[in-house]
């Protein structure tokens, strides 16, 4: 397992990717993330938030630029150990989803890892009580409203001790109370490194101590929260609100 | 792009003419009577429904697990389909997934497409139905059972879908009976254990999410003959070169023209300058005329019975 | 290749859907009947769709790379070489190429090469949704063109989905020191049917609502299709040009 106090640092340089059909959705990209920091990718539909973060655990590789993981330049070699320490939550969570029953769900990745059955058990019960979702270990995922299977798909990745947390939209189509849940929880995850991708400024506000503004698959700003998204003129020049 | 899921999609060039075109009428014949079908169980549904399935069956062909050494398991998906939607509707289905791979993907030819629709999704689907429906209906009802019918139909699909193919082949003159039958076979009993695996699974999924999809559909006997009568067809052609050691007109002519530089007049000649040494000559001939029999008896049977149970015309009914 | 939005508009992109499909048939089958042992047909087959392609505006070279070689199958007939008899021409590794087996074996190659060009003319210059309604217009069945309409409509869609599945169970695929990672073969297998599962019931309950959707805008079982402009004399002319060099190929060459 991944020792959660030992640094973990995201650093991405020049990083351009082009989709097979031509689509440029990243161009010359580059940030570091210190650990524990709390960022947020902000940014019109189609300015390519999803697309990086499927860069993070190498699901997608940039055409030209480096991506390192806590130093690990990821590559064929290194990409199953950077997809334990990087969990990914993906925009709808009917793709994650593909097991029968929540627990079957939930258990997939420590399963994959090799752990024994009990240890798994130990995981899963651990990681959906963190999400509030103790009672639904046998329910059918299927069936679940949009906010709880939202929130069994953040539960997916908590029980591999991940130090990065990357969630794509999490406070999507969450009613109110939900909603403040989720913060409520984000804000528990001291000891990881947090990447949020979201059209939710105000989540944005509460949650995270620096936000990244991608417009057009480039990087336009990138700062404290506070001097971004209260910048009036730069948030409506790349289509976005102040909350 | 879409990794060939099956070695079964046969380019154009590698079915003789005379082959060809049998698949074809084949094919014909039993989507008329297919879309009828389906019109029928299915009604205005139909439609969407089957166009979304033909989809889906393209697209969960993508879907693959490792096995060992680099291969991995996948999915042909017509047994599966037919569990669901009942063996016409998986026809239609199966018609539009191989159609649209020959036109768009250049995944197996266009003359060819009669029998690698025949193959991978009439004979495919409906001998999967049928050892499943069999299987459900003798073994205790549990869900087991239904596992183990939909299991042993899937990987029977498969590998009686290869059998086919190979013996296609062989006829055409593309390859050697006792190369192509037991390479074919060979690399299609272990492609067949993916299959099987992946249906139960998905099978398992559906009953513990969606029960009320499994439901058997009624009105299936036709399938049930169609997919039996293939059976028996090729397990004849197997067994007749020992069951009949003399060699009469039908095999003289392909036994002649197997010596014969064949130039011509190749449309009218079913093995053109071949010959196979390994094998007496005798037994492969019968098989070859064996076949050629099966095929021609099954489409006349095919042409009465569709002949026999038309009905005025509707605008469904146009020739495909 | 996959999604088919032709830019470029030649003569063969504006040609009738129906009359290319039906001479691109009628290519195939000319190629296909090429009788034994006439090797002078295949050049001039090959420079009558090279004509075809740069009409097209597309390159000939092109096409032939991507007609490319379909391998298993070419496997198969590769067996040829060894089990037909003839005078021996060559030895590979011991095994002798008699010529009738080597002949056969190029034969089926080159034709089957030839052929996927055709097809290949046919998609790069049609659009898919024109071809079903060439089709219709040339009395398939209306289930059939319209089930295949549903079906390309959603191709694309559900191929994603399939790929966001595979995304998403490989993100959760780690390794960590100390564990062997990945499973049994059984579970892995499990897991797969999941996916279909999931893909299945999407598919399946999509189905429904695009059916509601469709009843709502008065769907009554059958489907509305823009049919096409009656055939034009200049098309027929046009789609039987190809076809008439291929029947004077076939009788030059015999
Ligand atoms: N599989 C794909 N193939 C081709 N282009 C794609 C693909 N996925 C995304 N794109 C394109 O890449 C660009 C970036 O897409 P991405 O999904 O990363 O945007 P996003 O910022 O997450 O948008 P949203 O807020 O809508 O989720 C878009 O223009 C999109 O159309
Ligand atoms: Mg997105």
């Amino acid at each position: 397992m991944t020792n959660q106090t030992s640094p973990h640092i995201i650093s991405a340089q020049h990083i351009t990717f082009r989709y097979p059909d031509g689509r440029l959705a990243l161009h010359d990209i580059s940030f570091d993330i210190a650990p524990q920091e709390k960022v947020a990718i902000i940014g019109a539909n189609g300015s390519g938030k999803s697309t990086l973060l499927l860069h993070l655990n190498g699901i997608l590789r940039p055409q030209n630029g480096i991506i390192a993981i806590d130093g690990v330049p990821i590559s064929d070699k290194t990409l199953q150990h950077i997809r334990a320490w990087v969990g990914l939550v993906f925009q709808n969570p009917d793709d994650q989803l593909f097991s029968a029953y929540v627990y079957d769900d939930v258990a997939f990745a420590p399963r994959y890892l090799g752990l024994s059955e009990s240890d798994v058990k130990t995981r899963v019960i651990h990681a959906l009580k963190m999400v509030n979702m103790e009672g639904y270990s046998n329910r059918v995922s299927h069936h679940l409203s949009v906010g709880e299977k939202k929130r069994i798909a953040l539960a997916t990745i908590l029980t591999t001790n991940a130090c990065i947390l990357a969630l794509d939209e999490p406070s999507a189509g969450l009613d109110p109370r939900a909603r403040r849940d989720l913060i409520r929880l984000l804000a528990t995850f001291t000891e990881q490194t947090l990447l949020i991708c979201t059209h939710d400024i105000r989540l944005v506000a509460d949650l995270c101590t620096r936000a990244i503004i991608l417009d057009e698959g480039k990087l336009v700003a990138d700062g404290a929260t506070e001097t971004i998204v209260y910048d009036q003129s730069l948030m409506e020049q790349h289509g976005l609100e102040v909350p | 792009m879409i990794t060939p899921v099956l070695a079964m999609h046969i380019p154009d060039g590698f079915l003789s003419i005379p082959v060809s075109v049998v698949g074809w009428l084949l094919f014909i014949a039993i989507l008329v009577y297919a879309l009828r079908q389906t019109r029928k169980q299915l009604g205005e549904h139909r439609i969407p429904l089957m166009g979304i399935m033909a989809a889906f069956v393209f697209a969960a062909q993508m879907l693959n697990f490792p096995v060992a050494g680099g291969t991995s398991g996948h999915l042909l998906g017509a047994t599966l389909v037919s569990i669901f939607l009942g063996p016409w509707a998986m026809i239609v289905v199966m018609t539009c997934v191989v159609g649209v791979q020959a036109v768009l993907f250049q995944d197996g030819g266009i003359l060819a497409l009669g029998f690698n629709i025949v193959n991978m999704g009439v004979i495919s689907g409906l001998v999967g139905y049928t050892v499943y429906t069999w299987l459900t209906k003798i073994l205790p009802r549990t869900t087991v059972s239904q596992w183990v019918g939909a299991g042993i139909g899937a990987w029977l699909s498969v590998v009686v879908a290869s059998i086919a193919t190979a013996l296609q082949l062989v006829v055409s003159g593309t390859s050697a009976f006792d190369v192509v039958l037991p390479a074919m076979v060979g690399v299609h009993l272990l492609i067949g254990i993916g299959e099987a695996l992946i249906t139960v699974a998905t099978i398992a999924f559906v009953h513990q999410t969606r029960p009320d999809l499994l439901q058997a559909r009624a009105d299936n006997r036709g399938a049930r003959w169609i997919a039996v009568g293939f059976i028996i067809a090729l397990s004849l052609v197997f067994v007749s070169p020992w069951a009949n050691p003399n060699p009469d007109g039908l095999e003289r002519v392909a036994e002649d023209y197997g010596f014969i530089d064949t130039a011509q007049d190749p449309a009218y000649t079913i093995l053109p300058d071949y010959t196979v040494p390994f094998i007496e000559s005798d037994i492969f001939t019968t098989i070859v005329a064996g076949i050629i029999g099966v095929i021609v008896v099954s489409s006349l049977g095919l042409g009465v019975a569709y002949v026999a149970k038309r009905k005025p015309i509707s605008s469904d009914q146009t020739p495909v | 290749m996959l999604h088919l939005h032709p830019t470029r508009v030649s003569l063969l992109h504006r040609l009738d859907p129906r009359v290319k499909s039906v001479t691109a048939f009628a290519l195939i089958l000319g190629i296909l009947i090429t009788p034994p042992h006439t090797w002078r047909a295949y050049p001039l087959i090959w420079t009558l769709l090279a004509c075809v392609a740069v009409i097209s505006q597309l390159s000939a070279w092109k096409l032939g790379l991507q007609a490319g070689i379909a391998l298993p199958f070419t496997l198969v007939a590769m067996t040829l070489l060894f089990t037909t008899q003839g005078r021996p021409i060559m030895m590979i590794g011991g095994l002798v190429i008699p010529d009738s087996g080597l002949a056969r074996f190029l034969e089926i190659v080159i034709k089957s090469w030839l052929a996927m060009q055709v097809t290949l003319l046919l998609t790069k210059t049609t659009d898919f949704t024109d071809l079903l309604r060439g089709l219709r217009g040339l009395g398939i069945s209306e289930t059939l063109v319209a089930t295949l309409n549903v079906m390309y409509r959603y191709l694309f869609i559900l191929k994603d989905e399939s790929e966001r599945l595979i995304r998403a169970r490989a993100s959760r695929s780690g390794k960590s020191g100390g564990y062997s990672s990945g499973g049994t073969l059984l579970w892995r297998a499990k897991i797969t049917g999941g996916m279909v599962g999931n893909l299945f019931l999407r598919s399946y309950e999509r189905s429904e609502r695009i059916y509601m959707a469709m009843v709502a805008r008065g769907y009554d079982g059958r489907m509305p299709y823009t049919p096409l402009p009656p055939l034009k004399r200049r098309d027929v002319v046009l789609g039987l040009i190809p076809i008439i060099c291929m029947a004077m190929i076939q009788i030059v060459v015999r």
